[in-house]
């Protein structure tokens, strides 16, 4: 400070001018960061949560803030494309009219579609049911897709394409999801990239820099204590255990290559028998509540229990699967880190192959044309009649069911258990003992969620407003069942290795849903009866109708891209960039490990000179 | 910062803060130093009294707010952190020094801590990794090397008022 202050002594008046005005910039700059960080939403509790429970646990309910922000986002995206201009002209508001899609033959048994709705004097408890099952009311509203029967709608002059804007909203809200994951990624890859390319100084930075000097609260310190104290015991075991492989006799590695193979071909066999456990009970749910909204047979509650077969069955499956793994994977003999990533993925492969498995079965049903059922509109239309609607109300029914079951673990399992384990002394009880906020399962629930928001919203365009509520609403329950029945985890993660797998894991449950809009959007006709897209064959068609009506210039710039002769040649050029760069990376790191042989060499040769001249002046 | 120092000061020494020493005791009330494990290090390094107490004048408050604050250069930073870690003051950190340190992370007590037999294997790691002329000690060149490579220490090593 002395010296700097002698040398503002030393300059002219402008340039002290200069020094003073910046610092005084910095100063508000850092003033307005510090005002603007009061705006992002839950900051304070976040905050509170990382200094009672570590960053591991932080990284989940930033993770859900990300959630939230992104349904919310998703949801005004829909609302404003799709659901606005609809709403607008059914009210006749802004001087517009709509223009109704007029069927191509007007006795086209294809388009017979009446939603019952309710009429008439009906029992309170009709709503409930309808609410729980997105049948009744709720079908004939905005939430389903089949209420967006108009083309296009005259907004004074202008004519807005409605089947257009449908499909390309759709495209935009997965393409906004796909780019914001990855820039949120981006940051996390970087860091694991640093991390794992310097294997050999990880002890060095645990211990030289392991300490935040930013810890005030004691609690938080006692934490950090625990976890540095662990994550260094858990390299010395590693360590140990890579040693013990590498010993392995020829004798020992055959039983256990066996053994693992054993294991892994028990492992898919189980997952097997769900998937078609969850394909069976899809169908007989599809087949029994539709006999029984015609013949009115059965009582509602069975009904809606029939209905809500497959999600029960989906979560017993997501329940089980983790404790069959976890228990299995002890037999592998595998080192701690590689056991819980693997354990890990084959939960991420149940949760996330289950719905593809759900929606199979819904497609199988759909165009399940046993004796010609389908043969003039090309899906089952007597069983079906809008068949994106009842798509809908399936993915309705599961995050329904996925909400109404992460509250009722919260209310019934955690809170009797921790009053049983202060109250009650018995050793039993005691074995069980607090539970841990085992992170991987939740994020797992939420990611589970968010892949059936993210297939939904193409057929129930409100469905990213009721994900948001539920993920701000399951905050704060997570948040309350944490601080009163938890404590602090014994084996604390990591908080930016773990962030990155969150969004990783993210990343695939958005590509998996890619396929199964991709084949209804492109495949599937869709139905004749209802929705924005009656008159094309599938719902893609949109696309090319438009295309079509362009300027003959576009049209065939338009056709030029998609064509071979341009994508073949993209491709390889593609390819070539990318050994490029990889062939660059591997380069680097040879440069690397030279100049680290070099540095070694060099002090052995400062050694040699040291030894040489203290034998000198002997 | 000046308000904080001066908060730490009895009420009749408030006025001439700038010339009084405060004693250990109460610098390490400061929350940013109340979890820290180094804080009895931090004192004896940056206090210039003669008495050997480790108390702190206005001065050295402000120069180990300097070095902990974001605008320090790293060679700064790993100069202070290599005192800091230098537990016997010899100029280079020995196997007791090391000792020490991980013990000061892990934090006091009968269950936290390692066992002997691991801690001999962490600093026999810690040694292979930065220990570049294989003399057994770490000095402050080698040590510099190491933090300049490792991702973390920037960010932590940072107290913010």
């Amino acid at each position: 400070r002395a010296s700097q202050q002698a040398e503002t002594e030393r300059l002219s008046r402008w340039k002290k001018w200069k020094r003073t005005s910046s610092k005084s910039l910095k100063k508000a700059l850092s003033e307005v960061k510090g005002l603007s960080s009061y705006l992002v939403l839950w900051r304070h509790d976040i905050h509170s949560i990382e200094g009672k429970f570590g960053t591991g646990i932080q990284s989940y309910f930033s993770f859900l803030r990300f959630l939230v922000l992104l349904n919310f986002i998703i949801f005004i995206l829909m609302f404003s494309f799709v659901t606005l201009p609809t709403i607008i002209s059914k009210y006749g508001l802004f001087n517009s009219t709509i223009a109704y899609i007029s069927p191509k033959n007007t006795d086209d048994i294809c388009a017979i579609y009446e939603p019952t709705g309710n009429k008439g004097l009906v029992y309170f408890y009709t709503y409930l049911k309808d609410l729980l099952s997105g049948t009744g009311f709720l079908e004939v509203t905005s939430l389903f897709y089949g209420y967006y029967s108009i083309d296009a709608v005259w907004i004074s002059i202008m004519r807005y394409n409605l089947p257009l804007a449908y499909l390309l909203a759709t495209f935009a809200y997965l393409a906004l999801s796909f780019l914001w994951i990855i820039k949120r990624s981006v940051e996390g890859f970087k860091h694991n990239l640093v991390h794992d390319a310097d294997p050999f100084q990880s002890y060095c930075n645990k211990v030289f820099a392991g300490w935040d000097f930013c810890i005030t609260d004691p609690n938080a310190a006692r934490l950090k204590h625990r976890s540095l104290q662990y994550e260094l015991q858990m390299d010395l075991q590693e360590e140990k255990l890579k040693q013990k492989i590498a010993e392995r006799k020829m004798g020992e590695k055959l039983r256990i290559y066996s053994l693992r193979i054993f294991i892994n071909i028990t492992v898919i066999a189980i997952l097997s028998g769900c998937f078609y456990s969850i394909y069976r009970v899809t169908v007989f749910s599809q087949e029994n509540s539709n006999v029984s909204i015609r013949n009115d047979t059965r009582t509602d509650m069975v009904n809606l229990l029939v209905q809500y077969l497959p999600s029960m069955v989906i979560t017993l499956a997501n329940f089980i699967g983790p404790l069959i793994f976890g228990f299995l994977i002890k037999f592998e003999d595998y080192t701690p880190a590689f056991e819980i990533k693997l354990t890990l993925l084959r939960c991420v492969f149940v949760r996330l192959a289950s719905i593809g498995v759900l929606l199979f079965s819904l497609w199988s049903q759909i165009s399940g044309c046993g004796s010609d059922k389908c043969k003039p509109c090309g899906y089952n239309y007597k069983l079906y009649p809008c068949w994106e609607s009842d798509v809908g109300q399936e993915m309705y029914k599961l995050m329904i069911f996925d909400f109404i079951v992460i509250l009722a673990v919260a209310l019934f399992a955690d809170f009797p258990r921790k009053l049983l384990v202060t109250h009650c002394s018995c050793k039993l009880v005691q074995c069980f003992g607090h539970k841990e906020f085992e992170i991987s399962d939740n994020v797992l629930e939420i990611i589970y969620g968010q892949t059936i928001c993210w297939i939904g919203t193409f057929f129930s365009p409100l469905l990213p407003a009721i994900a948001t509520i539920k993920y701000f609403i399951i905050f704060y329950v997570k948040k309350i069942v944490l601080i009163h029945t938890r404590k602090p985890a014994a084996r604390p993660i990591r908080a930016s290795s773990s962030n990155f797998f969150f969004l990783v894991v993210l990343l695939i449950g958005l590509l998996l849903a890619f396929i199964p809009l991709g084949v209804s959007i492109a495949r599937i006709p869709s139905s004749k009866a209802c929705g924005p897209f009656r008159n094309f064959n599938t719902s893609w068609e949109v696309i090319p109708d438009t295309i079509l009506q362009f300027p003959t210039g576009v049209q065939q710039f338009l056709f030029g891209i998609a064509s071979e002769a341009f994508a073949v040649p993209f491709f390889v050029i593609l390819c070539i960039i990318m050994f490029y760069v990889i062939a660059l990376a591997r380069a680097h790191k040879r440069v690397v490990e030279q100049l680290r042989e070099q540095l070694v060499l060099d002090s052995r040769d400062k050694m040699f000179l040291i030894r040489k001249i203290t034998e000198a002046q002997k | 910062a000046y308000k904080r120092f001066s908060e730490l000061l009895p009420k009749e020494e408030r006025e001439n803060a700038c010339s009084a020493r405060v004693p250990k005791s109460q610098i390490l009330t400061l929350p940013e130093l109340r979890a820290n494990p180094f804080r009895h290090r931090i004192c004896r390094l940056f206090s210039t009294s003669e008495t050997g107490d480790d108390s702190l004048s206005f001065e050295d408050f402000l120069d180990m707010l300097s070095v902990f604050s974001d605008s320090a250069t790293s060679d700064i930073k790993s100069y202070y952190a290599f005192r800091i870690f230098d537990f016997d003051n010899d100029g280079t950190l020995d196997r007791n020094d090391l000792e020490q340190l991980v013990n000061c992370l892990t934090g006091q007590g009968e269950e936290s801590g390692l066992s002997s037999a691991e801690m001999d294997q962490l600093i026999q790691n810690i040694l292979e990794e930065s220990d570049i002329d294989k003399d057994g000690t770490i000095n402050l060149a080698e040590f510099q090397h190491v933090v300049s490579r490792s991702p973390d220490f920037a960010s932590s090593f940072k107290i913010v008022l």
